[in-house]
């Protein structure tokens, strides 16, 4: 028995969503087999079918793993027979320790007592096995990104793991730290342990992985034997874009202006940890009546670099300049972002876009409310006017302005997220993922708001994980990797390969 | 809800289902829900003694406190808080107001104080106790310090300060003028009435106000409605604006005539009445009003939208604090003392009309009007049970049952949507 796991013919569908399309993948014993795709391509279902997150009977296909089919219900079931998952957001306990969280919900008892002794001892011999230098006791929290990786691994070898799979495992984690990790896999490997690693970081795929799966919308396009060392970056890129292009975008003829937004040098540290850099000097510039595109993997700094810049809304220790209309403007709070003409459309509208208790009219109005006041109160009637226009001009289907927002769909709701910030009248609207989450039609009818917007001599700016939308929409691109903007590519020059190229550049490369 | 291009009318009528299924069925359900109390004292007491002049009169005394607590808790609430430290602080505020107007204490080093008239110790009260909520509100906003704790700490704190403002002993008596707050009515002894022949127990400010209640019920209403409809709003339909209307006039004007016929107008009604409108004005028609919902509905994209959402967390606890003393000025008015224990378990009285009247606890949801029906909901059962001589003991239960019933009904409608 060579093939330790054999996903065959897996299709599982979302409502109205076919996540995946008759996925088959062969993990031979003893190998790393990365999965690369680009975000939303279906990677990470896969695996959460494969671990028994998405259950036995919630998908069609077979899981045969040593040899027998499997049909998981839980994540407990399949991590009895060794397959053990590490998300990219690790699931550990900060406050307590690493001896603790390597048996959590696992503890080692005597007599129905957790046996502190011999946990202690355990989880030595595991953290060497790892190459963790630390105390068992210490906590969690007081040990970096790169060593709680590390404790999430001898988690899984205190389970006697046998396939291991790695979700973005290196994303968090500084070059020395992704190093050791590297390396750990490979000695997992010849301890024969299998591998299977997701990541966007494709010139450490070339140099670690046996094996490489590609997956685009669903489909498993190729899979690539790396062994035989002909298989570069390039070739992985050409496999996770390559699509033809149709007409989901609505055409329009670009009529720029003179430039609307410059920012200079702009530097932002993340919140919790002062010294982590997200967005490492950054120079951008939007013209009137232009889309400009920001491109980049989840990650990359992109939500950052536009929160920061909306009045300094994420982040630490934000350093550089910002011009609107050649004028060095404030944006140390978001009411100054706000006056400066700068608005946000947040990429998670549920959590960070809407009141989703309140009603149409009202999540149109919070942000320009005193646009409605007259003689020191609101005036609801106006509100409903103004409201029902935006219901009418957006197209929101909704029964009234008076419906609530939580009731309606994605689409919808995306619409009354924008109808909120255009109210507010700005020069410069930043849409975070704007299309998330929302049909192929409504897509449709934001990308012609979007239009309409620039029609007006507004200018934008378009974060998207989607490749393709950027390039049906968008006049110039900007490229962001590790918080580095990478590349600036015109229309013209338009293409998935040089984009992502640019995506997934390494820092070390741009500094030479 | 997918594709749903409505014509005019049936989009009406949608809504109307809507509204109806929403905030208006609640309201309305606990409305009612106080009238049946009220039918089934009016019944069950001992010669309904739950109806008389009297016991309507009394009913609006007894609670004004609680209720012009349950203004403040209530905006607290929604913006996703919570004060449990209202009682102390009204304790703390009574024994103030005791030092400010009577001051019997200049041997124990309040003597450098000013003697203040009976209307000065009352603003410098209320004054001392929105400097409690900047204490607190700072605290909260500022700090980042979860509200529950604060205040918790603000319930020892307060209940401190009175025992040593008031050196464990009480203080009283007050001025009169100090007393009608709490005790006195418009015009107790009817001279208008006399003067124009009305017989002796037939107070005729209570007739003029009622009729002036009346009379704006139907003003504000109907030109609400004519704004409403001249934007195109959707409205209630006109039988149910006219029957809720007529209903609330009979309603008023019952209690009206029988606060008539016992000693009038209470000027606690008169304060509340106006703190009512004040307040319900404040949280459907200002900015600050709307961000204390848009806060609680979801803080983030508050955050995100612009709003302050610091200072306007402050400001909360700031009127938090100016309501509460109020509240402290209007017990001490009453018990003609300002005594220690005064206010003691206040804050769960105020806490609990806020929830039976329909606030979420998770903040974003809530009114003014639907807090003091909760209110008095409690205030008819503690009263009704009272005349029917219910124990302490059987009354404590019910009331817990109340308050857990009335949130479950919440959350059980809202689970079948």
């Amino acid at each position: 028995m060579n093939n330790i796991l054999e996903m065959r013919n897996i299709t599982k569908v979302f409502p109205g969503v076919l996540a995946l399309d008759n996925v088959s993948l062969e993990v031979t014993r003893g190998e790393i087999h990365a999965i690369c795709g680009e975000n939303g391509a279906g990677k990470s279902t896969l695996m959460k079918v494969l671990s028994g997150v998405y259950g036995y009977g919630t998908y069609d296909g077979d899981i045969v793993y040593e040899g027998e089919v499997q049909s998981f219900k839980t994540i407990r079931d399949s991590e009895a027979k060794g397959i053990v998952i590490i998300h990219q957001e690790l699931a550990l306990s900060p406050h307590l320790s690493i001896a603790e969280n390597i048996f959590l919900n696992n503890e080692i008892t005597k007599g129905g007592l957790i046996d502190w002794n011999k946990t202690g001892q355990e989880a030595q011999i595991l953290m060497a096995k790892v190459g963790l230098r630390e105390k068992p006791d210490t906590k969690i929290l007081e040990i970096g990104v790169g060593k709680q990786q590390l404790v999430e691994i001898a988690k899984a070898l205190s389970k006697r793991v046998k396939l291991l799979i790695l979700d973005e495992p290196t994303a968090a984690l500084n070059d020395e730290d992704s190093e050791h990790l590297l390396n750990l896999l490979r000695q997992l490997r010849s301890q024969g342990i299998s591998c299977i690693i997701i990541s966007h970081k494709l010139n450490e795929i070339a140099e670690i992985a046996d094996k490489t799966t590609i997956i685009r919308d669903g489909k498993v396009i190729e899979t690539l034997d790396m062994t035989a060392g002909k298989v570069d970056q390039e070739r992985i890129i050409k496999g996770m874009v390559g699509r033809e292009m149709d007409n989901r975008y609505p055409t329009r003829t670009p009529n720029i202006g003179e430039e609307i937004l410059r920012v200079e040098n702009w530097t932002v540290h993340h919140p919790d940890d002062a010294n982590r850099i997200a967005v490492d000097n950054a120079n951008i510039n939007v013209k009137r009546g232009e889309i400009v595109g920001l491109a980049g993997i989840m990650g990359a700094g992109r939500t950052e670099l536009a929160r920061s810049l909306f009045g300094h809304s994420w982040g630490s220790g934000i350093t550089g300049k910002v011009f609107v209309n050649g004028k060095e403007v404030p944006v140390n709070t978001i009411r100054q972002a706000m006056d400066a003409g700068i608005a946000y459309a947040t990429e998670d509208r549920k959590r960070f876009g809407l009141n989703l208790i309140d009603d149409v009219k009202r999540n149109i109005t919070i942000a320009s409310l005193d646009k409605f006041v007259k003689r020191g109160l609101v005036d609801d009637n106006e509100e409903f006017r103004v409201g029902s226009e935006y219901r009418e001009s957006m197209n929101i289907k909704a029964p009234s302005v008076l419906s609530i927002v939580g009731k309606l769909s994605g689409g919808n709701q995306q619409k009354v997220v924008l109808s909120q910030w255009i109210n507010i009248k700005p020069e410069i609207l930043i849409l975070d993922e704007p299309t998330r989450g929302i049909d192929v039609g409504a897509k449709y009818e934001i990308y012609l708001i979007i239009q309409k917007l620039v029609s007006e001599g507004k200018g934008v700016i378009v974060i998207s994980s989607e490749l393709p939308e950027l390039i049906g929409i968008c006049d110039r691109i900007y490229a962001i990797s590790e918080g580095v903007i990478t590349g600036e590519v015109e229309r013209k020059d338009f293409s998935p390969e040089l984009l992502m190229k640019y995506m997934t550049k390494e820092k070390e490369k741009t500094n030479v | 809800m997918s594709d749903v291009t409505t014509p005019a009318k049936k989009g009406f009528f949608a809504n109307l289902s809507d509204r109806l299924e929403g905030v208006n069925l609640r309201q309305n359900g606990i409305f009612l829900a106080l009238l049946g109390l009220i039918v089934f004292f009016a019944i069950t007491t001992p010669n309904s003694a739950s109806i008389t002049p009297d016991n309507w009169s009394n009913l609006v005394v007894q609670n004004g406190y609680i209720l012009v607590l349950a203004i403040g808790m209530v905006m607290v609430i929604i913006a996703g808080h919570i004060d449990l430290s209202v009682g102390s602080l009204a304790a703390f505020i009574g024994a103030v107001a005791g030092v400010l107007v009577v001051r019997p204490l200049e041997q124990d080093g309040w003597d450098w104080l000013p003697a203040l008239p009976w209307w000065g110790g009352i603003l410098g009260a209320i004054l001392v106790g929105a400097l409690v909520g900047v204490w607190q509100g700072y605290w909260v906003a500022y700090v980042g310090i979860p509200a529950f704790i604060v205040t918790l700490a603000g319930m020892l704190l307060f209940r401190g300060m009175a025992l040593m403002t008031l050196q464990n002993s009480n203080i009283g008596p007050f001025p009169d003028e100090f007393r009608a707050i709490g005790n006195g009515f418009l015009d107790k002894e009817n001279s208008l009435g006399t003067s124009i022949g009305l017989p002796a127990d037939l107070n005729a400010w209570a007739l003029v106000g009622t009729a002036i209640g009346i009379l704006a019920l139907w003003y504000s209403g109907i030109s609400r409605r004519a704004g409403r409809i001249k934007y195109g709003q959707p409205t209630e339909p006109g039988f149910w604006f006219l029957g809720k209307n007529i209903a609330l006039t009979l309603m008023v004007g019952y209690v009206g005539f029988q606060l008539a016929r016992a000693n009038g107008i209470p000027f606690t009604l008169i304060l509340l009445i106006a703190l009512i409108l004040i307040y319900t004005m404040i949280m459907n028609k200002t900015t600050f009003g709307r961000h204390i919902y848009a806060i609680g509905g979801n803080v983030h994209a508050a955050m995100l939208s612009g709003i302050n959402v610091k200072r306007v967390n402050f400001w909360l606890f700031v009127n938090m604090g100016a309501l509460a003393a109020l509240s402290g000025i209007l017990i001490t008015a009453r018990m003609n003392s300002a005594v220690p224990k005064a206010g003691d378990g206040f804050e769960l009285d105020a806490i609990s009309s806020v929830f039976i009247g329909g606030a979420a606890v998770q903040g974003g949801v809530g009114t003014v009007t639907g807090s003091m029906v909760g209110g008095l909901i409690q205030g008819v059962l503690g009263n009704g049970m009272n005349l029917s001589s219910v124990g302490i003991d059987a009354q404590m239960t019910i009331k817990g049952l109340v308050l857990l019933l009335a949130v479950a009904f919440d959350v059980w409608s809202k689970r079948r949507k």
